[in-house]
């Protein structure tokens, strides 16, 4: 049995066609069902329906054998133990450094500056800034990142753009550019070696529908 | 407010029933290498920092627990591995000049919960092979980790190999900063394809294709072959590949399944050879790993070939059978009665448990969970169901 871990919305919905070229099919819809425990038309391989911050740890406790999960969410986590061998390039945008609308972010870079950095993403962030040698101090928050710099709870916010209207809707700026994210086919190590005989058809034909469709 | 009896993460009690276990496999082991000719030391819970991390990498500095000796002023550090600590033995007090057969079990620390298990603080049970380079040396210590866990009950074991000399030799060709050389290992190790290519952007075309081949070439033993077409005609190479395929054919010879997977670098960074794993299903990560590193004795004066394996008793212990049937028998409390003594002690010769019923506890019997119990029917002390 291969259970695999997924996330509702965008990363479910842009998984359906790989999934499908793998030959698997849902029973059932988790945005209609609330069902947690999904089948397919495979009795041996079930999808499991999880936040998409649990994929990775789904996997890394073989709890799920593999999961779907995005570059952001997985380079916040220790992987210790988990496979990351395919770039599904779904699910895509960039993680970016945003500040307020005529805020001086490069004279700050200059002056040496210790700023305030409101993100989701600490790890990535933290790496980020220490890459560069710059001080800062970052702060931790779950959501709504672009209303720190307006209220004045930072100067900067690390987060997801993807198409850049929220930044621009709150009168933010991109200013840096930390990461490209996409999300990724992650793979419990012991499954990998245990469960090869299933788990490496499923990896090529999901290997062909990328190929396929950045060909297309 | 904090609850005084609540141990930190990670750390745990192992209470009677799994510890009976433990202990019960520790002797079996233990044993078990004996009869293999392999010699049991104690070393100590903690050394200077300097012998317990130099020349081993930074990985198990970072693991390692730090403390300053009041007696010296200078820093202690736990072990957080016993191997080095065997290499340091080798390498310095035993100094034999030909083949050092050495074992242990003992706990150990690390920083960071580690493992399968995500626990600090490992039973780490082992065997260290010194002094032989040959490929044989890795056969005999991958026999005896097949063993091991198949005295322990379990025989659905595959293992998996793999070679860090194969990677070493490509990334020296590579001529790449010392920092992507550190990035490139690390993306091998989660088999993150594009980060691999992202990496290897500048460098030649050969070496890329090499490297990159890394990623596919794991499954059965027939990798190997494959390897050697793809890969690189390096004498290093192809010497690791056909030491593979000899050791890999051994264990196939003992029924065991093999797999291989050339990109697999997990291991500390002390390690410079053939690297194996024991995987079992129902696990979530590897139960037992080894493999060649002979250059640690280096620092501790003489380098020495050197290979072996260890395992965490608490990893094997999800497969423990949990209720230890405890068949003990009730024995009165009357130390006057030279003829109870005698039985009783008759009795635990053979290795039967005898509890003393001591005064006054009565009520309380069945915690004892005896099931039969010693009483004197006619002028005869016997044993009957409780």
């Amino acid at each position: 049995m291969i259970t695999i871990a997924l996330s509702k919305g965008r990363i479910f919905e842009e998984t359906k066609p790989l999934l499908a070229a793998a030959g698997i099919v849902p029973n059932e819809d988790p945005e209609t069902s609330r069902k947690l425990i999904i089948g397919t038309n495979h009795e041996d391989v079930r999808l499991i329906i999880v936040r998409a911050s649990d994929v990775p740890t789904y996997v890394r406790y073989g709890a799920a054998d593999m999961g779907i999960a995005g570059k952001d969410v997985l380079d916040e986590q220790d992987l210790q133990g988990v496979y990351q061998p395919l770039d599904l390039q779904i699910a895509r945008c960039k993680m970016m450094v945003a500040v307020r609308e005529g805020f001086d972010y490069q004279a700050c870079l200059r002056s040496g500056a210790r700023l305030k950095v409101a993100t989701k993403y600490v790890k990535t962030a933290r790496q980020h800034f220490a890459a560069k040698g710059m001080h800062v101090d970052l702060i931790k928050l779950y959501g709504s990142m672009e209303l720190a710099p307006l209220v004045g709870l930072a100067d900067a916010i690390v987060d997801l753009v993807s198409t850049g209207g929220t930044l621009k809707a709150n009168h933010l700026v991109a200013v840096e550019h930390v990461a490209d994210v996409s999300s990724y086919l992650v793979v419990n190590q012991a499954s990998f070696k245990l469960n090869k005989n299933l788990i490496q058809p499923m990896m090529d034909a999901f290997a062909q529908a990328v190929k396929n469709r950045s060909n297309a | 407010m904090m609850h005084r009896w609540l141990l930190p993460e990670h750390i745990e009690d192992i209470l009677p029933a799994e510890a009976g276990q433990i202990e019960q496999w520790r002797r079996q082991l233990i044993d078990l290498f004996a009869v293999h000719g392999y010699q049991f030391v104690i070393p100590p819970m903690m050394e200077y920092v300097e012998s317990l991390t130099t020349g081993v990498g930074r990985d198990l500095d970072l693991a390692t627990f730090k403390v300053v000796d009041q007696l010296t002023g200078r820093l202690m550090g736990v072990r957080a591995d016993i191997t080095p600590q065997a290499a340091r033995i080798d390498a310095h007090l035993l100094n034999q000049q030909g083949v050092t057969r050495l074992c242990y079990a003992g706990n150990v620390l690390r920083t960071l919960p580690d493992g399968a298990m995500q626990t600090r603080e490992p039973i780490q049970v082992g065997a260290e092979l010194f002094g032989h380079a040959g490929v044989e040396g890795d056969i005999e210590i991958q026999t005896l980790m097949v063993k091991a866990l198949r005295l322990l009950g379990r025989q659905d074991i595959l293992v998996d190999f793999s070679h860090v000399g194969i990677f070493a030799t490509l990334l020296e060709k590579s001529q790449l900063l010392e920092a992507d050389k550190q990035a490139l290992q690390e993306a091998l190790q989660v088999k993150d394809a594009s980060r691999v290519k992202a990496i290897l952007n500048n460098t030649d075309a050969g070496t890329r294709t090499a490297i990159l081949s890394l990623l596919e070439l794991n499954g059965d033993i027939s990798v190997l072959q494959e390897a050697e077409k793809r890969l690189p005609k390096i004498s290093n190479i192809s010497q690791a590949l056909s030491d593979m395929r000899v050791a890999a054919n051994a264990l196939v010879q003992l029924g065991v399944k093999v797999c291989v997977d050339l990109s697999e670098q997990r291991g500390y960074q002390y390690h410079s050879g053939m690297l194996f794993s024991a995987y079992v299903p129902g696990c979530a990560g590897a139960l037992a790993l080894g493999g060649r590193y002979d250059s640690v004795g280096q620092v501790f004066g003489r380098a020495r070939s050197a290979t072996g394996f260890s395992l965490d008793m608490r990893g094997l212990l999800q497969f423990a059978q949990t209720a230890v049937h405890l068949d003990a028998i009730l024995a009165p409390f009357d130390i006057q009665d030279k003829e109870l003594q005698q039985t009783i002690d008759a009795l635990r010769q053979k290795g039967e448990v005898v509890i003393v019923d001591l005064p006054g506890h009565a009520e309380h019997r069945d915690e004892l969970a005896c099931k039969r119990q010693l009483v004197k029917q006619s002028g005869k002390w016997g044993v009957i169901p409780l």
